[in-house]
C-alpha cells in the first residue's frame, strides 16, 4: 500500500457527515452511512461537471455585470449612470488612484482571476492532470479563502443606496448590473464549493 | 495508514457496508439549467437595457460651445428626452458632430424631419420653476417630427425654430429698431400676462431693422387684431432728456428677462390679424398708444450757433408739440466767412402739426404736400431755432417758432430732405445783444478821459495853492478891517447915549407930530371935503381938535 493512499483508492467511503468509514459496495450503488444515516460519495457527486456548469453561468453573467449600470446617483444637475469599470476610471481621474486599484481589485481583477483558476481548476481534474497539483491545491483554497471580497461592490452600492436619498437634491438607486454582479460573485463561490478538490490527487497511480 | 496496516484488513473488512438506499435523484445534468438560466436573465437584461437606451442619433453643429458628453441633455417641452453621449469634429473639421442617445420612449424624435438645435444657458427669471432651471446649462432642444422614415443623422439649426409642431397659436413679425434686452423666449405679456414668446429673430438684409418673430398662443392670439400696437417692455428705462427724467418699468420678471407687451388701440376691433402679420415694436407704452404719426419727413436745418445742450433724439417742438425728433448732427466749415455751421437732421411727423396739416390737405385736395405745409409756415415767419429746454441740464430742443422780424429765407419746397431757415435763439440773441453793448462800451477812450481828468485835477490843485498863497492873508486883513468898522458903527448907533441916538429919537417925535397933523388935516378933509375950495369954516372949531387928540 503508497502511503498516500486515499480511502477511496481502498475501497472505502468517508462518511462526509459524521466521519464513518464504510467499505464501497462492489456495485457501486448508492449507499447511506450506517451511523448517522447520510448518502455516502465518494467523491462530490458530478463535481466537474457542476463547477463547469457554474463557471459558465457566471461568465454569462459576468457581461451585463460589466455593461450596465450597477447604479444611479440623482441631483439637482442630472442623473448619472455608474458602471464598474467608470467607477474606477473616474476615480483614477480623480486623482484617487489607491481607492481606484481597491475597487478595481476586489470587483474586476478578482472574479477573473478567479473564474479563470477555477477553469483552469476544472479542467486539469477532468483530464486526471497530474500537473503540478500540490500548486493547484493551493489555488484552490486561495479562490475559497478569496471568494466572498469580491462582494465589495455590493456593499458599496447597498449602503450608498440606503444612505443616499434626499429627495430631489441626491438620490441613488440600484441598477440591473448589481444584481449580475451579485450573482456573478454567488455563481462563483457555489463553482468552488462544488469543486471537490480531492479530484486534484485522484487518478495519480494510473498516470504515474 | 500505519493502523489499517497493522490490524491487517480486519478494521476494513469489518467495516459496515453501507445501507442500499433507491432515491429518486436529480438528474445530473440538471445543474446545466443554472447556466441557461444565466444565460437567458442575462440576456434579457441586456436587451432591456439595449432596447431602453433607444436609437443614437448624430446631429451636426457649427460649434459645439456649452455643449458636453454625458451631461447636456436633449430635451422636448422642457423634458428630458436624451442625453449627448460624444462631441466630435466631422471628417473634414467643418462642423461639430453631436452623438445623442435617444430614450427608448422618444425613439421616434429620430425621424426624417425631426429638429434640433442648441439652447444655450440663460438665468431664467421668467419662470422659475425649479433650482435646476436656474443652473441648466446648454442643452439641446427638438422638436417631434412627423415623418414615419427613421434618420439617424441630422443638421442642427443654428438659431431655435418658431414655435414647436403643433402648438396651437399664431406667430407675428415685429419690426424693431434694435433688439434691445429681447431674446429667444423673452416673454410675451398682454395686460400683464404672458401669452407668447418671442421664437426668434435676425437682422434685416439691409441692416437697418431687427425682426422679431414672436408666438403667441391660443386662445390669445385672438387678442392680436389689426389695430393693435406692439412695444417693448424691458428693462427699466431711464431718460434723462428736455423733458426731464423718466423711469419706466413693466414688471420685475421683465426688468431682468425682458419682454414685449401688446394692446389694441381700440377695442372694438375685432378682425384678428392674419398669422405673420407684421407691426412696429414702439419703445414704450405711451409711444406705442399715440396716434398714428403718419407719414414722416426728414428736415435740415442750419445753425450757426452752438449745438452744446443738444442731443440726437432731442425734440422739435411746435407750440408745445413734439412733432419730430434730432437725427443727426454735424458741423461743416464755410470757407468764404470762415464760419462753422451746423447741419442738424431731423425726423418731423407733419401730421402731428395737426390743424394746418389738414387745413392744407383739405385745399390741396390730396395728400398733403409735406413741402407745402412748411413753405406756408415758413411764409408766416415761422423759423426754427435753438431753445433751451432745461435750465437745469441745459439741454436744448428745436423749435419751430414765429420769429420777430424775421428776414425773408429761401425755401425750396420740394427738396428733401426739407431745408427749414433758421433764426438766431433767444440766448444766441440776447448774447448778440449784450456783445453789442460791449462793444459800444469798448469804444468808449477810457484812457483818454483817464488822462485828461488827471490833467485837469492837477490844474486845480495849482489853483488852489495859489489861492492858498496870495488871497488868504489880504481876506484876513479886510476881515479886521470890517470887525473894526462894525464896532464903531455898534458904539456910534446902537448906545443909548450916542449922539446919533439921541437926534434920532428927537427926529421921530417930530415926525410923530407931523404926522399926527397930517391926521387932522385927513379928517378935517374928510368930512368938509369943501374947504379945499371954499377955505375952513368957522363952526364949531374945537371938535376936530378933539378928534385929532384921540
Amino acid at each position: 500500500m503508497k502511503p498516500d493512499a486515499s480511502a477511496h483508492q481502498l475501497g472505502l467511503i468517508s462518511c462526509t457527515a459524521c466521519g464513518e468509514l464504510s467499505r464501497a459496495r462492489p456495485d457501486a450503488a448508492l449507499g447511506r452511512c450506517r451511523r448517522c444515516g447520510a448518502i455516502l460519495h465518494p467523491r462530490k457527486p458530478h463535481s466537474i461537471q457542476r463547477t463547469w456548469a457554474l463557471l459558465i453561468a457566471s461568465l454569462i453573467l459576468f457581461i451585463p455585470a460589466n455593461t450596465l449600470p450597477v447604479m444611479r446617483t440623482g441631483s439637482i444637475f442630472g442623473t448619472v449612470d455608474h458602471t464598474i469599470i467608470g467607477g474606477v476610471i473616474d476615480l483614477w481621474k480623480s486623482g484617487s488612484w489607491d481607492l481606484s486599484i481597491i475597487v478595481f481589485v476586489a470587483s474586476i481583477a478578482v472574479p477573473i482571476l478567479k473564474m479563470l483558476a477555477l477553469g483552469l481548476l476544472a479542467a486539469t481534474a477532468q483530464m486526471r492532470s497530474g500537473w503540478r497539483r500540490l500548486q493547484r491545491a493551493r489555488l484552490y483554497r486561495l479562490v475559497e479563502a478569496v471568494g466572498h471580497w469580491s462582494m465589495l461592490d455590493i456593499f458599496v452600492v447597498a449602503l450608498l443606496v440606503a444612505l443616499v436619498q434626499f429627495g430631489n437634491l441626491a438620490q441613488t438607486r440600484p441598477e440591473p448590473g448589481i444584481i449580475a454582479f451579485g450573482a456573478v460573485v454567488v455563481l462563483t463561490m457555489l463553482a468552488s464549493a462544488g469543486f471537490d478538490p480531492r479530484l486534484i490527487w485522484d487518478y495519480d497511480e494510473k498516470n504515474g | 495508514m500505519a493502523e489499517s496496516n497493522q490490524t491487517g484488513g480486519d478494521p476494513v473488512a469489518g467495516l459496515p457496508e453501507p445501507e442500499v438506499v433507491q432515491r429518486a435523484r436529480f438528474s445530473p445534468s440538471l445543474i446545466w439549467l443554472v447556466p441557461l438560466v444565466a444565460a437567458i436573465s442575462g440576456m434579457v437584461m441586456l436587451a432591456k437595457a439595449y432596447r431602453s437606451a433607444g436609437p443614437t442619433i448624430t446631429v451636426s453643429f457649427q460649434t459645439a460651445e456649452g455643449i458636453e458628453a454625458d451631461k447636456t441633455e436633449v430635451r422636448y417641452k422642457e423634458v428630458v428626452i436624451g442625453k449627448v453621449r460624444g462631441v466630435e469634429l466631422s471628417e473634414d473639421h467643418s462642423r461639430v458632430l453631436v452623438h445623442v442617445n435617444l430614450d427608448k420612449r422618444s425613439a421616434d424624435f429620430a425621424s426624417e424631419d425631426a429638429r434640433f438645435w442648441v439652447v444655450r444657458p440663460r438665468v431664467s427669471v421668467g419662470g422659475v420653476s425649479g433650482l435646476s432651471t436656474l443652473f441648466s446649462g446648454t442643452y439641446l432642444g427638438a422638436d417631434l417630427g412627423t415623418s414615419n422614415k427613421e434618420k439617424t443623422e441630422f443638421v442642427g439649426l443654428e438659431t431655435p425654430p418658431g414655435v414647436l409642431r403643433g402648438s396651437k397659436g399664431r406667430s407675428f413679425t415685429i419690426r424693431t429698431d434694435d433688439l434691445g434686452s429681447l431674446d429667444i423666449s423673452s416673454p410675451v405679456y398682454f395686460r400683464r400676462l404672458q401669452v407668447g414668446r418671442v421664437t426668434g429673430y435676425r437682422l434685416d438684409p439691409d441692416g437697418n431693422h431687427v425682426t422679431l418673430q414672436l408666438f403667441v398662443d391660443s386662445p390669445y392670439d385672438r387678442f392680436v387684431t389689426a389695430s393693435t400696437r406692439f412695444w417693448n417692455a424691458s428693462g427699466i428705462d431711464v431718460q434723462l432728456n428736455a423733458s426731464g427724467l423718466k423711469v419706466n418699468t413693466q414688471s420685475l420678471a421683465t426688468v431682468v428677462a425682458g419682454g414685449v407687451a401688446f394692446q389694441s388701440v381700440d377695442n372694438a376691433s375685432t378682425a384678428e390679424a392674419p398669422e405673420g402679420a407684421l407691426f412696429d415694436l414702439h419703445a414704450d407704452v405711451a409711444d406705442a398708444m399715440k396716434p398714428p404719426d403718419g407719414p414722416q419727413v426728414d428736415i435740415r436745418m442750419r445753425f450757426d450757433e452752438t449745438l452744446r445742450g443738444l442731443s440726437i433724439g432731442s425734440p422739435i417742438d411746435f407750440r408745445g408739440v413734439v412733432i419730430g425728433t434730432i437725427k443727426s448732427m454735424e458741423l461743416e466749415y464755410e470757407p468764404k466767412t470762415q464760419t462753422f455751421p451746423a447741419n442738424v437732421t431731423a425726423t418731423v411727423y407733419p401730421q402731428r402739426l395737426g390743424g394746418i396739416y389738414e387745413h392744407i390737405m383739405l385745399r390741396d385736395g390730396t395728400e398733403a404736400d409735406v413741402g407745402a405745409v412748411f413753405q406756408s409756415l415758413i411764409d408766416h415767419g415761422f423759423r426754427a431755432q435753438l431753445r433751451v429746454g432745461n435750465l437745469l441740464t441745459q439741454q436744448l430742443y428745436v423749435a419751430i417758432a414765429i420769429v420777430p422780424r424775421a428776414k425773408p429765407a429761401k425755401f425750396d419746397p420740394n427738396s428733401r430732405p426739407l431745408e427749414i431757415p433758421t433764426a438766431p435763439g433767444s440766448l444766441e440773441e440776447v448774447q448778440h445783444q449784450v456783445a453789442d453793448i460791449l462793444a459800444k462800451l469798448d469804444k468808449v477812450p477810457f484812457d483818454e478821459i483817464g488822462t485828461s481828468l488827471r490833467d485837469t485835477l492837477h490844474n486845480t490843485n495849482a489853483l488852489m495853492r495859489r489861492l492858498d498863497s496870495e488871497l488868504a492873508p489880504q481876506a484876513k486883513q479886510m476881515l479886521a478891517a470890517a470887525q473894526q468898522a462894525l464896532d464903531s458903527a455898534n458904539r456910534n448907533l446902537l448906545a443909548e447915549d450916542s449922539p446919533v441916538q439921541h437926534g434920532m429919537a428927537g427926529t421921530l417925535e417930530e415926525l410923530r407930530r407931523a404926522s399926527q397933523s397930517l391926521r387932522g388935516l385927513a379928517e378935517y378933509l374928510q368930512r368938509h371935503p369943501e374947504a379945499l375950495l371954499r377955505g375952513k369954516s368957522a363952526d364949531p372949531p374945537p371938535a376936530p381938535a378933539k378928534q385929532g387928540d384921540h
